[in-house]
């Protein structure tokens, strides 16, 4: 939970790349096919650090789309379909794990 | 309450001219995200884990009616509906739009409202005592100060781009509720033997990886060079300020390798050009500022008033909220009193739009239309007739902020955490969540009397753990949750680094191990007026580490 | 590099010595810091204008006993986010009176474009060309300037003082 910028890529599971789209910061996945989809089911993910490094090179690059990108941990489900790797993708993707106030209210 | 005149107006209005242009270009692609990020900072836009956050400026802590009421319909129209206070007296927006954010901005500037210098390497929000201009033993007001200085501050041509972040604080009073000592400039206003107000300087303070408390470089400025003196500390950062590492840019490690003593004579060398020179405080010119703060007209009132004391017999929760949330005002007759956003369960410093709006509108009614947030992250409606009270309590207590736990046990100070904060290690909120449960009891509240618990999810110290009487900081250990604890750090005029307790604790335990430590407290303490922060002093932290870690 | 000279785009005349070769007579010429300290008054004597470039972590007050023989001072901007050439600008226009051109250099953008006026620069190395034609409009962005700085601008105290001065108490709706 360092923030993932700050790593040296080192890839010893499957990852994908993940990023916030630039106009409303949304969580965004880079697709095998070169965009961005907030449906971490759509993600590219690899498992060898090359793989991981040219589709960060290619998400960074990319910089109208989506900012701030890096490579995250993935696991994969027991529907296959990939999983974020630690908590601070789980928060990511899930939202906050606290209940937002407007649920109190007045 | 300081009224923007139309050249504060214009220039607010010229900002948001520029960033509306700058997120077009950067939308565009005409500037690199690498570009934009900077001039966005510049404007309080981070990108969190969600979303975009946007920090907007509340000046020394102070609002009108009518900006809490514009911050409302910011969380309605732009956001998710409520907004955070934080320990910087500003208030942040988690779930906001670049996209919307120009018009958000214009909006916010009809309330002479902005995210100016909230962010980036520049001086950030002056911050004060939350009870400036109300509280009984100010030598006077400090905001005319911090107000002079965040003009002088605002797009300085020669400080937009310091080596890091610049926070400055102000008191006025001699309890320090600004925690001036652990600030990269404090400044506390004081009088000297001779009976003159001036400034104490106090440079080098921080918390973050390596936390300092500051150091006086100069025990008595005249008022009148609190500009130029300002200005002569800036530009010896400015110039000799580490740039090759962000852990050692601030000015705190330039005053620890240079010795306070060599520090203050580079200020000194840089400042005796200036002092006479156009930065001189003119006199005509602090009139100005002065009398563009605004003070009630207060009605003649008498202290005490008769159904104070019928209704404290008749309603013991009433009792307890005057007790605990209410301060005595340098008026007679009047009150300050403190909002608490610590409900049980309840994220800190959290206020739904509808709470601000209600909030405004009692102030209005109560309070002379005026605000203050605490870094404490409470609010404060400063100015309140005492007969008034038991009517306002009631409103209060309808919106859920009349807890009366204001600087007890479940009063925690705690950062957005890894529930929002792409810095963070660990979650902070739901950990102050647990002890708001766990310490729900506000008898038991009452009993242990002042106690600061601060949680950090992070190094980067937002919660300011460091000066907390129990401090919390996340760590990650192995892809898990840990916490270190720390105890006897204080804020206040005697500011201390808390000391740590024993090796980090996992997620799970958090709760139980500040249960531990509060009983080992009452155990150990002398008296039960000895505060947990006197305790500790005393004793260090050995005896509650030997409690804490046994049962662990 | 596109030069920005007193607000519009400019020819720059001088020549940037990069390395040990002979300095050119009759030529104008931007000569590196330790080359020109080396040799200074030697170099102020030939025919033609001399200026330096100065790093950014160098005092200013090392170039004090030549400023009124200098003329050009270049300083340096390595990362648009290093503030040090303001500070340095600011000296030298203010404590050392250096009247010469005042160049920044580096990567500047027109987002920076303000404050380095303001700071004393009348010549910008612009790092876009785009951000040359920019220039007249990034000046003109704002109207309001709180603080004193290298630049005649009348800072927001001093107008509301003489607006203040103007106005009789009559007239005054506060």
């Amino acid at each position: 939970m360092t923030a993932p910028q700050q790593q040296k890529l080192k890839v010893t599971g499957p990852v994908v790349v993940t990023a916030n789209r630039l106009g409303d910061g949304a969580v965004v996945y880079r697709t095998g096919s070169g965009d961005w989809s907030t449906a971490l089911a759509q993600a590219a993910v690899v498992d060898t650090a090359p793989a991981a490094t040219a589709l960060l090179a290619a998400a960074i690059t990319d910089d109208i789309g989506a900012i701030g990108a890096y490579v995250a941990p993935v696991r994969f489900g027991a529907d296959g379909r990939p999983e974020p790797g630690n908590l601070r993708e789980r928060i990511r993707l899930g939202g906050p794990t606290i209940a937002l106030p407007v649920a109190i209210g007045i | 309450m300081y009224l923007y005149d139309d050249f504060d107006r214009t220039l607010v209005a010229e900002r948001v001219v520029e960033f509306r242009d700058q997120v077009r270009r950067r939308l565009s692609g005409e500037l690199t995200e690498e570009e934009f990020k900077p001039l966005r900072l510049m404007n309080g836009i981070y990108l969190q884990l969600h979303a975009y956050m946007a920090r907007i400026a509340i000046p020394y802590g102070t609002l009108s009616s009518e900006q809490l009421r514009m911050l409302a319909h910011v969380g309605r129209r732009y956001d998710r509906g409520y907004g955070h206070f934080t320990t910087r007296q500003n208030i942040q927006f988690n779930w906001i739009k670049l996209e919307d954010l120009p018009d958000a901005m214009a909006d916010l500037a009809r309330a002479g409202l902005h995210g100016m210098q909230t962010s980036g390497n520049c001086v950030r929000n002056l911050t004060t005592d939350q009870w400036a201009g109300v509280a009984a033993e100010e030598v006077e007001d400090p905001r005319i100060w911090a107000e002079i200085l965040r003009q002088h501050c605002t797009m300085h041509p020669e400080f937009t781009f310091l080596p890091r972040k610049f926070k400055i604080a102000l008191t006025a009073s001699k309890h320090d509720r600004a925690a001036i000592k652990v600030h990269d400039i404090g400044l506390r206003l004081h009088r000297n033997g001779a009976g003159e107000v001036g400034f104490e300087v106090i440079v080098g303070g921080g918390l973050g990886r390596t936390p300092f408390i500051g150091k006086t470089i100069k025990p008595f400025l005249p008022k009148r060079d609190l500009v130029s003196y300002v200005e002569a500390i800036l530009r010896v950062y400015n110039l000799a300020g580490r740039r090759d590492n962000i852990y050692k840019a601030r000015i705190k490690i330039l005053v620890h390798d240079l010795g306070a003593d060599a520090f203050a004579k580079e200020v000194e060398a840089e400042w005796l050009p200036i002092k006479d020179g156009p930065l001189a405080l003119d006199p005509a010119v602090i009139a100005d500022i002065a009398a563009r703060f605004r003070y009630p007209d207060y009605p003649r009132l008498e202290e005490n008033p008769p159904e104070l004391a019928r209704l404290r017999k008749a309603d013991r929760r009433f009792d307890a909220w005057l007790d605990n949330s209410v301060t005595n005002h340098k008026v007679t007759g009047h009150a300050i009193v403190t909002l608490s956003l610590k409900p049980e369960g309840g994220a800190p410093g959290d206020a739904t739009s509808d709470q601000m709006d209600a909030i405004a509108d009692l102030a209005d009614r109560y309070s002379f239309g005026e605000i203050r947030v605490c870094h404490e992250q409470n609010l404060v409606l400063p100015h309140v007739a005492q007969r008034d009270l038991p009517a306002l309590w009631r409103a209060l207590d309808a919106i859920g902020v009349a807890t009366p736990n204001v600087g007890l046990v479940s009063d925690i100070i705690a950062c957005p955490g890894l529930d929002y904060c792409s810095l963070a290690n660990t979650r902070a909120i739901p950990v102050a969540q647990e002890l708001t449960r766990r310490f729900r009891d506000l008898e038991l509240a009452r009993d242990l009397g002042r106690l600061h618990i601060n949680i950090s999810g992070c190094i980067n110290a937002c919660g300011h753990h460091h000066v907390g009487h129990i401090g919390i900081l996340g760590v990650e250990k192995n892809g898990e949750e840990f916490y270190q604890i720390t105890l006897g750090g204080r804020a206040d005029e005697k500011a201390e680094i808390g000391a740590l307790l024993g090796p980090a604790v996992p997620y799970a335990q958090v709760a139980d191990v500040v249960e531990d430590i509060v009983a080992a407290y009452v155990e150990l303490r002398e008296r039960p007026d000895e505060s947990f922060v006197q305790t500790v002093k005393r004793l260090g932290v050995e005896p509650f580490k030997e409690r804490v870690y046994a049962s662990h | 590099m596109p030069l920005i000279k007193n607000g519009r785009l400019a020819e720059d005349r001088y020549v940037r010595l990069l390395d040990e070769s002979p300095i050119p007579d009759g030529v104008a010429v931007i000569v590196p810091a330790a080359r020109f300290l080396a040799d200074a008054d030697e170099i102020l004597r030939r025919d033609g204008p001399t200026g330096v470039e100065w790093p950014n972590n160098r005092k200013v007050a090392e170039l004090e006993p030549y400023l009124d023989r200098l003329a050009v001072v270049v300083l340096s901007f390595p990362n648009f986010k290093d503030g040090r050439g303001y500070s340095q600008a600011r000296l030298l226009r203010e404590r050392y009176g250096f009247l010469g051109e005042l160049r920044a250099a580096g990567q500047i953008l027109r987002d920076q474009f303000l404050f380095l006026a303001r700071a004393g620069f009348d010549a910008l190395e612009v790092a876009k060309p785009g951000d040359a034609e920019a220039f007249a409009s990034a000046l003109a962005r704002y109207s309001v300037f709180y603080q004193d700085a290298g630049d005649d601008r009348a800072p927001a105290l001093r107008r509301r003082l003489a607006r203040m001065a103007a106005v009789t108490p009559r007239e005054m709706v506060r």
